[in-house]
């Protein structure tokens, strides 16, 4: 490798070619003969050098790094921690390469401990990696670590294994303290906290520490499997079973030869421009007060050699040929933001004048070298740049090294600034709504039985009380999800017993998943639960001082970097540990099911085809919709993904890779058994075949981004993977035109995968060594030219919120301004690329024959939003036609339904009889009524749709295509409508008569009044009348007083009586305030009262008195009450028995109004006999049945006569009746 | 409306509505200890002791008030009793509740009296109580009703609402929201009695979040007043005011 680089910046060979060889095993007609022929040789080593060439890039830049921003591929602090081996230390096991800068003590153990240590760090994903350990906490976010075991440390690769041997001999004690080393993902970065174990391309504060973090050969793994390795065969295992490659022997001859030529030149190297003896102290602390050294073109030392180094990589960028385009974004800005040079000793480095064009004297030789050559790079890269967000653009423009450096680029980036428009907006932080109840969806008759629905009502309401709960003390610390909820979570799914049951929760759930983790598509624009980054919204000046203030505020620092590990940030935290916490078999399944559904539902969706831009302003309003529609679609997508990833995988999440390959094969052959639980793979290749990647890509790195560390190696997951690669090859930002994807589409896809890539189980040797079979990438796309890859369906804000980890170029600018590095250092996160949405959507597909393609082509030359139109005003009109017949048709019939119950009811007595039988011959009379529902509906829709599509196609819109269009509407409409109700009219009438009839049922004692049509007051009425609470409070409080005890001076005075039986029928006329079931009291106790005016004792009436109340009774009764009095109550033992023990008796006020009651139609005369026959059963005392009997009599005696016989009464009970008179 | 307690009946229906709940709140603490056996034993043997000396006097009626517990409760006590002696099957709680709902049902005539006596006295609970609680809270339902359609906010009411097979259902749904005070608005409800921390919890759990859990954020009217700092709930969607609210702002169409 290093020859080749050797050979290219002596000029040998030329970029382009060079380029040429790495991007394509084979050889190309362009070459150079002479070229080929160098490189020929070095074939074998071919798909090594870009790692080669990263990590040589990393290292060279190592002792201007550790001042500033950790780099994310490689750890910069190895390098200064290596004492008096600034230069190139040699990379541990890695032998050869190491010593493409021997250091001059070489061979010596003691050197190789710092070089272990480099070559562990060196691509970042190394120390990433190591901090597996804190991976787990990145993905709990500190919700207890129950459970998910993220992989973490290193895997069994033999890759990872150069730093091993001497890792066992470095002191361990850094790895421990997070503190100090924070995992990559952790470094707190935002009030989202996230997070995450992040793996390669963490920025890695530099620090002694870091040197124990396990090296994690990010790029590098298959020339590090040749190295050999003291290690046991454990680390020889590569991933995919591969044995060395080939190349391996020549690497190390390679090597060996470099660090003799090296050893040659060795006390020439250049004297570093500071030599400050920092080397050995990289502390966190450090960075806060370091002023920049100044940058000066005219300190560069090699032009030529760094300008070819700077192309080559830039090549290798425009090609993606490095797993991570941000990630070199990222490194090459540290670069261009490099403070100082750390101090080498004087020994070290000095390069002789000769070995200025060789590898022998270091690339970065001061901070004027750094600066150099990331302006070179940023040079080759500006188109990427002027995508970047305003604030980016602006620090960049602002950036007076760049000035100095690069006037032209400055300028370039000040037009870009200035013509920005876009903004990264705050998102607001998404708050809690709740689902909302849909009858169609919620109601009883969604449910098997009563039971399972009230569960579920039930459930609904803890679902959302824990959810609550969780809002509230989510962020207080020491709060602990599990501790606080668990029990009561899994308590509310063990009622879950119904597979019905389980389906509606998880109904709810995804909704609510949905509805909190996504806000609205409003103008804030979605946010799949990322906490606002308040720290981009800041000044510069101010951040270094707010950083610092969270630092302390947030307890678990969130570290984003430039690749952040999977998170649930914010409320999907909740979803997450609900899940864990319900720890249920058959919820998981539930969900998997619906969210695996709804994935492929909304993957599936014909997103609107843009309109042709030729048109004005216009076009451009509705291309607005387009992309939020786009956004909302594709982020609903990616957050659905990552749930069903993190379910699906669950089971098999472990902290630790398989430690044996025997153990390793096992699982494989077990795994390889289990059917994926989504057909991913076939989803990807209709992605890609229909170009609509960029819609398929983002959300499969979501769910791929949760897998588990032997997911990858699984044929099935590596197809997917290798396909993902294929991709990630073939989205060349340089190249435009006809069939092309839209630049921002494949930022958005590069940012992604670039991010899947430094994912802490996706194999880090997976990038490099798909390589071979790339060529044969050859998407067939012919079928669908109009795909979303082609359409600018992704935009800045998009691409910003699908990979929020962009924004930490422009937090390690600000931290540049402001002089401050956060001890983080920079801040990388994951890049995630968003697709565009394809024009074409297909229509679906659901209309067939003639009729269907004429239509279909009608709309082909429409504008889109024509058809969108249509389907849509045809989608609402259907759906508006069944509620239509639903409540006019159905609603007929279950008006028919009741008057043909009550008729039955009436001719059974109240009984009824069987209600299943009632309701079966209910349903077999009205359900062949069922069949004028689709004539109904036919006509609903002609007479609705056409409307519609006027209303809403512009007034333009010529007169035979709106006819086209409302035939169409209303075709389409009378489809859906049709074939809904032909399907389910039946059922629904059943199901509406059943409703109707258990109604029925059930209302049939208490309140039959209820259902009538109420008699209100007039129109004039005031509604003065009493109120019918106060009233019966009146009447209870006279009845109390009747009933005892009391004192001898309490008594109901006539005229009260009078004037609240007067109230009453006042109430009872007005109505307005009057329920049933007061009025059912009112009507009893109205009884009561009237059986009261009998018993003398009770109060002052005299019989006149006591008369004209009783008529004031019975007008209430007949005219008043609208429900049944009781006055069978008058003639109950108790009431009557009130007479028993009144000395003298009355009864002629008793008889008289038995009298009335028949006069005035209130009672039956029949039915009072039965009464008076029943009441001479009981037991009385001697005398008082004897009147009683003769009451019965008398009663029988006079059946109609109008006045009634008061002295009758009398006549029987002479004396008695005169001593009330009297009294 | 006239016929609502005008300002100073006002606070007295709201000093009512906190004895009820405190009264009430009383009997729950001391419910228990009126139902062991024993107690219940020697209740019925101090009533068949008393209404052998004299049915006519109130024996159940001042049992009840001498062991400080609610009449209508004593009453089912009794009844319950009387009606295990009396009866082969032990008696069903619609048995007894129709029972105490009508005194002549129950077959001895001494303790139909007895009963009756004891719910006519009752203040706080039976069923006539429960009744005129019924009907003070439709009624402050009833006026809700007009005072929204005054408004011309169309809306929901329960009963359309059970109807269309809603699971909980609020007094009113509001068709279109509203916002009161700054706040949206879903749903209303009317509670016709004082808000204190312990109903307000309870209502809180069984209704208000329930239909925050369904509709979203509402408004919550307690007539007789509540207590202020139970109003803290208002930024997450549950609004409590004493009267109908007069800050309204309706969803405007289209001013152009």
């Amino acid at each position: 490798m290093a020859a080749v680089l050797e050979s290219l910046l002596r000029e040998e060979v030329s970029v382009a070619a060079a380029v040429r060889w790495i991007a394509r095993s084979a050889q190309s007609s362009e070459d150079d003969p002479g070229e080929a022929a160098a490189l020929s040789p070095l074939r074998p080593l071919r798909k090594e050098f870009v790692p080669f060439l990263l990590n040589f890039l990393r290292e060279q830049s190592s002792r201007v790094l550790p001042q500033g921003p950790p780099t994310p591929a490689k750890a910069p602090g190895s390098s200064a921690a290596l004492p008096g081996r600034p230069g190139g230390p040699p990379r541990g096991s890695r032998g050869a390469r190491s010593q493409l800068f021997p250091p001059t003590q070489l061979p010596s153990p003691a050197a190789e401990v710092p070089s272990a240590r480099r070559g562990g760090r060196r691509r970042g994903p190394g120390p990433a990696r190591e901090r597996g350990g804190r991976g787990p906490a990145g993905l709990e976010e500190g919700a207890g670590g129950e459970g998910l075991p993220w992989a973490a440390s290193r895997r069994p690769r033999g890759s990872g294994s150069p730093g091993s041997p001497s890792l066992a001999r470095s002191d361990p004690p850094n790895l421990s303290n997070l503190e100090e080393f924070p995992p990559v993902g952790s470094v707190p970065l935002g009030p989202a906290g996230r997070t995450k174990p992040s793996r390669r391309i963490n920025p890695t504060p530099v620090s002694e520490e870091r040197s124990l973090s396990k090296p994690k050969t990010c790029f590098t793994s298959p020339p590090i499997n040749c190295v050999p390795s003291s290690q046991p065969s454990v680390l020889d295992t590569s991933p995919w079973g591969h044995g060395l490659p080939p190349g391996c022997r020549s690497l190390q001859e390679e090597r060996e030869m470099l660090r003799k030529e090296r050893s040659k030149q060795l006390q020439q190297s250049p004297t570093p421009a500071c030599p400050t003896p920092e080397s050995g102290s990289p502390l966190p602390s450090r960075i806060g007060n370091l002023t920049a050294e100044p940058a000066d073109p005219a300190g560069v030392s090699s032009h030529r050699r760094l300008e070819l180094v700077a192309l080559i990589y830039s090549s290798c960028l425009a090609e993606n040929l490095v797993p991570n385009l941000f990630l070199e974004l990222f490194f090459i800005l540290q670069l261009l933001t490099a403070r100082r040079m750390v101090a080498v000793k004087d020994s070290d480095l000095e390069p002789s004048p000769g070995a200025l064009d060789s590898l022998e004297s270091p690339l970065f030789q001061s901070v004027h070298d750094c600066v150099f050559f990331a302006v070179q790079v940023l040079e080759h890269q500006f188109q990427v740049l002027s995508c970047l967000d305003k604030g980016t653009l602006k620090l960049l423009a602002e950036n007076e090294r760049l000035l100095c450096f690069s006037p032209a680029l400055q300028g370039r980036l000040q037009a870009a600034y200035e013509s920005s428009v876009a903004k990264v907006s705050l998102a607001m932080p998404p708050s809690a709504q709740a689902v909302s109840f849909q009858p169609e969806t919620d109601n009883r008759a969604n449910f098997s039985s009563d039971r399972a629905f009230h569960t579920f009502k039930k459930q609904r309401d803890v679902f959302y009380e824990v959810l609550r709960e969780w809002e509230d003390h989510h962020e207080q610390p020491g709060w602990d999800f599990e501790k606080g909820l668990g029990s009561r979570i899994r308590a509310m799914m063990g009622q879950l017993s119904a597979a019905c049951s389980h389906s509606h929760f998880v109904r709810l759930f995804q909704k609510q998943l949905l509805q909190m983790c996504q806000s609205p598509g409003g103008a804030g624009g979605p946010v799949l639960g990322e906490a606002p980054d308040v720290l981009s919204m800041l000044g510069a000046d101010k951040l270094g001082r707010l950083r610092r203030l969270q630092e302390r505020l947030v307890a678990p620092q969130s570290s984003g970097g430039p690749c952040p590990p999977p998170t649930f940030p914010g409320c999907q935290g909740f979803f997450r540990d609900f899940i864990l916490s319900a720890s249920s078999f058959q919820f998981n399944q539930h969900l998997m099911d619906s969210l695996s559904l709804k994935i492929r539902e909304l993957n599936g969706l014909a997103l609107p085809q843009p309109e042709p831009s030729d048109e004005d302003g216009e076009s451009d309003v509705d291309w607005q919709g387009e992309r939020r529609q786009f956004a909302v679609v594709l982020l609903s997508l990616r957050l659905l993904a990552k749930f069903l990833g993190f379910v699906a995988f669950l089971p098999y999440r472990g902290p630790e890779p398989p430690p044996t390959r025997e153990l390793q094969d096992s699982i494989l052959a077990l795994r390889s058994q289990v059917p994926p639980a989504l057909d991913v793979l076939a989803l990807l290749q209709q992605g890609l075949r229909a170009r609509r990647a960029v819609l398929t890509v983002p959300w499969l790195v979501e769910f791929l981004s949760l897998a588990d560390h032997i997911v990858p190696m699984l044929d099935y997951y590596r197809s997917v993977f290798t396909l993902l690669l294929h991709l990630h090859r073939s989205l060349v930002l340089s190249k435009e035109g006809e069939g092309e994807m839209c630049f921002l589409n494949k930022l958005l896809l590069l940012a992604v995968l670039g991010w899947l890539f430094q994912i802490p189980t996706v194999p880090e040797d997976l990038f490099f060594l798909e390589e071979g079979q790339l060529e044969a990438f050859e998407v067939d796309t012919v079928a669908s030219e109009h795909g979303l890859d082609g359409m600018p369906v992704v935009d800045q804000h998009l691409l910003y919120t699908c990979c929020p980890y962009i924004g930490e170029l422009r937090k390690l600018l600000a931290s540049w301004v402001s002089g401050s590095s956060a001890r983080s250092g920079g801040f990388v996160r994951k890049i995630t690329p968003t697709t565009t949405t394809s024009l074409g959507a297909q229509p679906p597909r659901t209309t067939q024959g003639l009729q269907a393609q004429l239509a279909q082509a009608f709309f082909h030359n429409q504008p889109p939003s024509l058809r969108r139109t249509v389907e849509f005003v045809a989608e609402r009109i259907g759906s508006n036609c069944v509620k239509h017949i639903k409540a006019t048709l159905v609603a007929d019939l279950v008006r028919q339904a009741e008057s043909l119950l009550q008729e039955q009811l009436v001719m059974q007595g109240q009984e009824g009889g069987d209600p299943a039988q009632l309701l079966e011959s209910l349903c077999s009379q009205l359900c062949p009524h069922g069949a004028q529902a689709l004539t109904q509906g036919r006509e609903f829709c002609q007479k609705k749709s056409p409307g519609a599509v006027r209303a809403l196609l512009p007034e333009e819109t010529p007169a035979a295509v709106l006819s086209s269009a409302e035939h169409i509407a209303v075709g389409l409409a009378t489809e859906k409508a049709c074939a809904w109700l032909s399907a389910n009219i039946t059922a629904l009438i059943r199901r509406e008569v059943k409703a109707a009839v258990s109604r029925l049922l059930r209302a049939q004692g208490p309140e039959p009044a209820a259902r009538g049509e109420r008699r209100g007051c007039s129109r004039a009425c005031e509604h003065h009348a009493p109120l019918p609470s106060h009233l019966i409070s009146e009447i209870k409080d006279v009845l109390s007083l009747a009933a005892g005890p009391r004192d001898p001076e309490e008594g109901v005075s006539p005229e009260h009586l009078e004037q609240l039986l007067g109230q009453l029928g006042q109430m009872l006329q007005c109505r307005q305030f009057l329920c049933p079931p007061a009025e059912q009291h009112l009507a009893k106790c109205s009884v009561e009262l009237a059986s009261l005016l009998g018993p003398p004792a009770q109060h002052q009436l005299d019989r006149g008195q006591a008369r004209r109340l009783l008529h004031m009774l019975l007008s209430l009764w007949k005219d008043n009450f609208q429900v049944p009095v009781p006055l069978q109550l008058l003639l109950s033992p108790r009431n009557v028995g009130l007479l028993a023990d009144t000395r003298p008796r009355e009864w002629d006020l008793l008889l008289f109004l038995l009298r009335e009651l028949v006069e005035k139609g209130l009672m039956g005369q029949t039915e009072i006999e039965a009464c008076l026959g029943s009441l001479r059963e009981a037991q009385w005392p001697g005398d008082f049945s004897e009147e009683l009997a003769t009451l019965f009599n008398l009663f029988l005696a006079e059946p109609h006569v109008p006045e009634p016989q008061l002295r009758a009464c009398e006549l029987v009970q002479p004396n008695r009746g005169t001593v009330l008179a009297q009294s | 409306m006239e016929n609502f307690p005008s300002v100073s009946s006002q606070s007295q229906a709201t000093l009512l509505s906190i004895f009820s709940q405190e009264y009430q709140k009383h009997i729950k603490r001391t419910h228990a200890k009126h139902h062991t056996s024993e107690a219940i034993e020697s209740y019925y043997q101090r009533y068949l002791n008393g209404v052998g000396k004299n049915g006519a006097a109130p024996v159940l009626l001042e049992l009840a008030n001498e062991v400080d517990y609610a009449p209508s409760l004593m009453a089912r006590i009794i009844l319950e009793r009387f009606l295990q002696e009396h009866e082969e099957t032990p008696p069903s709680k619609s048995v007894i509740n129709s029972m105490l709902r009508d005194p002549s049902q129950i077959p001895d005539g001494v303790l139909a009296n007895q009963v009756y006596q004891c719910v006519v006295n009752d203040c706080c609970y039976g069923p006539l109580v429960d009744c005129i609680k019924h009907a003070i809270g439709h009624e402050h339902e009833v006026l809700l009703r007009d005072l929204l359609l005054e408004k011309n906010l169309s809306f929901l009411d329960e009963d359309q609402l059970r109807a269309k097979g809603y699971d909980k259902t609020p007094d009113f749904i509001l068709q279109v929201p509203v916002a009161v005070e700054g706040h949206i608005i879903h749903w209303i409800e009317s509670k016709a009695s004082f808000g204190d921390e312990c109903s307000h919890h309870a209502y809180l759990h069984d209704q208000f979040w329930s239909y925050w859990n369904r509709f979203g954020p509402g408004l919550v009217i307690y007539w007789y007043g509540f207590i202020q700092e139970l109003d803290c709930n208002r930024d997450r969607g549950i609004l409590l005011k004493a009267c109908f609210p007069t800050d309204i702002v309706t969803l405007c169409h289209g001013v152009a």
